[in-house]
């Protein structure tokens, strides 16, 4: 029989998140290389659907535990189903999603079949021997560490957004297996549900437009946000203005806050910090406005502006809105 | 809860102090002693989150740390800031350890310390940045966890209710014995005062090597030989290849304008 890399499907509110796609596409092209299958296991309320989705994806077969009481995430429950899983169909390979989930979910896996883990991997490769390498940032984001697991199956999280997305084709054919749920969920956690949504999602949006410690008052913000606006993108700010209580830590970038990945970045009074740096530096194009010319984010950037972004975004504004043909400028 | 209130145990480590550590580009060595070793941030809001506990309910507060000797100075900085306990895990046997092996001495540890409520971690450490040790230990351990808590909503005999920050917030309701990875949001941590760190000189640090925890784990799933990850090697990303193309003066913004126009990011 042939062995397989096994991807999570991870699901919230019935709905697949799409790094699960992308990590399905990446093993897809890694099994082609070392001659496996592409399994998936989805597990929560009503997803029973959404498993031929996996398969359009790229999936060869994909197992589903469909329950109401798997509906709220639970990391000791979700475990169990997992490692029982492993340990029937016995994959090479595990990937999962280096969600806030999957951060607190694959440890949990790994530690129980006593393998080893590679947190938040920025890529895959494969080695002339066969062996699988995973690629990831330690040291805050200054390394790139190349990765090697000795024991089975290899594990490792992945970001969101490193890998490409693969096609979807309703062509694929598949094989989905419905599974036993649990009869029980471990009572030693219950979930109370959710408490608040996210209103911006900073980590999908294609232009950023973000502030630092070089903007003088919170309202200030509001001219960053309209430049953003304008480009049809999101504001995004440094870690010191969410200290300060300017904004929510939604739109913070960086290594405690969201890893961002645009087709355009601009950075306006912002210094370019390591831990700033950790969280923007794949963007397509980087943009920085900063007044002084030895920052070092004008290091990281495609195009900079040296100028006091009082002058250089106030203008940039009026000029796209003539463009626009918007008034009021 | 027994009743001497609240028995929490803090896992801290001691890291480099990433602004002032030096990476070669060409070998991809990383200089660590070439930074000053601090404990890592996170942790001191696991520690300060802690201390509040204490002060609300009594009980007690260990810190264990497995590093190298001069991790000490970490500990005594705990022991200032207001743990009672402190124990160093170092050993050759403990060294080069993978987050798996990592936990299993850290799990080991507490296991010999005897019993316990409530474990806290950081949500990731600055240098090896994997965020795994905590929900680790866990596992190890067989008992619940949560991670990203950013608010401690309640503690009780029994239970402990916390709000987690998985992008979207979530209320858990945990049975202790219980381990948390914190973050950032969930408190400030205070500093401490001069007499604190007088008085924490006079504490005693306690050191445990691999042997001390052989009754609880099989020394051989520690350090190297129990690491089943292998770093094969480290690529320092040189400064990115990007133009850096840049104006200034009068007109600069008009340029930058011409290359948002060309990228299709303005349009009519
Ligand atoms: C564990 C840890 C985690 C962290 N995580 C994050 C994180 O996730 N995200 C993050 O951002 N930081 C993070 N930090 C903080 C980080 O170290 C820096 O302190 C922070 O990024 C600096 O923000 P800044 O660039 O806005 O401020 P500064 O470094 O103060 O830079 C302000 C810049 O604005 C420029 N400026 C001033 N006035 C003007 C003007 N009128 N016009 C144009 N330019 C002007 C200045 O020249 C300067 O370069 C973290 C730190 C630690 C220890
Ligand atoms: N060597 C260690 N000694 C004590 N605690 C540790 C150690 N390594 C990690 N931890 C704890 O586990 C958390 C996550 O670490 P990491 O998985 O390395 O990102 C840290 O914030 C600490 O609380």
């Amino acid at each position: 029989m042939t062995s397989g890399i096994l991807v999570y499907a991870e699901t919230s509110d019935s709905r697949i998140h799409p790094v699960s796609f992308e990590l399905l596409g990446k093993a897809r092209e890694i099994a082609e290389k070392l001659g496996l299958e592409v399994w998936s296991v989805i597990i929560g309320f009503d997803v029973k659907d959404r498993a031929k989705e996996l398969i359009y994806y790229g999936a060869d077969k994909v197992y589903v535990y469909d329950s109401e009481h798997l509906k709220d995430f639970n990391v000791l429950t979700y475990k169990d189903i997992l490692v029982d899983l492993v340990k029937e169909i016995d994959p090479e390979i595990f990937l999962i999603g280096a969600t806030p989930l999957g951060r607190s979910l694959a440890p949990r896996v790994a530690a129980a079949l006593d393998t080893g883990l590679t947190a938040d991997c920025t890529d895959l490769r494969v080695d002339e021997e066969g062996n699988l390498i995973q690629i990831r940032p330690a040291f805050t984001g200054n390394i790139l560490a190349h990765i090697k697991t000795t024991s089975k199956p290899i594990m490792s999280t992945i970001r969101y957004k490193v890998m490409p997305m693969p096609k979807r084709d309703e062509s694929r054919k598949g094989e989905i297996v419905i599974k036993n749920p649990p009869e029980k969920i471990d009572t030693r956690i219950k979930s109370l549900g959710r408490i608040s949504k996210r209103t911006v999602n900073i980590a999908d949006a294609e232009v950023i437009v973000s502030g630092g410690r070089g903007l003088k008052n919170k309202e200030d913000l509001k001219m960053l946000e309209e430049l953003a606006k304008l480009l049809g993108g999101v504001l995004g700010v440094s870690r010191p203005l969410v200290d300060e209580g300017w904004i929510a830590k939604e739109h913070q970038v960086g290594f405690s806050g969201n890893t961002v990945k645009p087709k355009l970045y601009i950075a306006c009074g912002i210094s370019g910090s390591p831990q700033h740096l950790a969280g923007m530096r794949d963007s397509q194009i980087i943009v920085a406005i900063n007044i002084d010319p030895s920052a070092p984010i004008f290091r990281h950037a495609d195009y900079g502006v040296v100028g006091d972004l009082y002058e250089v975004v106030p203008k940039l504004i009026s000029m796209i809105k003539r463009i626009k043909g918007v008034s009021g400028s | 809860m027994s009743g001497k209130g609240l028995r929490i145990v803090v896992l801290i480590k001691q890291v480099p102090d990433i602004e002032k550590v030096r990476f070669d580009v060409e070998t991809g060595r990383i200089d660590r002693s070439s930074a000053p070793a601090e404990t890592n941030p996170f942790d001191l809001h696991a520690l300060e989150a802690a201390v509040q506990l204490k002060e609300k309910l009594g009980g007690s507060i260990t810190v264990i740390s497995m590093g190298p000797r001069q991790a000490e100075s970490s500990l005594r900085d705990a022991l200032a800031r207001g743990a009672d306990r402190a124990i160093l895990l170092t050993d050759k046997r403990l060294a080069g350890a993978d987050t798996i092996a990592t936990s299993r001495a850290l799990a080991a540890a507490i296991r010999k310390l005897g019993g316990f409520d409530l474990i806290l971690c950081g949500e990731k450490t600055v240098d090896g940045d994997t965020g795994q040790v905590g929900p680790e230990v866990a596992e190890v351990l067989d008992i619940p966890h949560v991670a990203y808590v950013c608010e401690i909503r309640e503690v009780t005999d029994d239970k402990i209710t916390v709000v987690s920050d998985m992008g979207d917030k979530y209320l858990y309701e945990v049975k202790l014995p219980a381990l948390l990875t914190v973050t950032r949001e969930l408190n400030t941590p205070r500093l401490p005062t001069l007499r604190d760190v007088l008085k924490a000189r006079k504490k005693q640090i306690e050191i445990w090597d691999a042997d001390a925890l052989a009754q609880y784990e099989d020394p051989d799933r520690f350090g190297i030989k129990g690491s089943k990850t292998i770093v094969m090697k480290v690529v320092i990303p040189g400064v990115e290849h990007r133009k850096g193309i840049i104006f200034r003066g009068e007109d600069a913004a008009e340029k930058l304008l011409e290359v948002l126009k060309e990228g299709g990011f303005v349009k009519p």
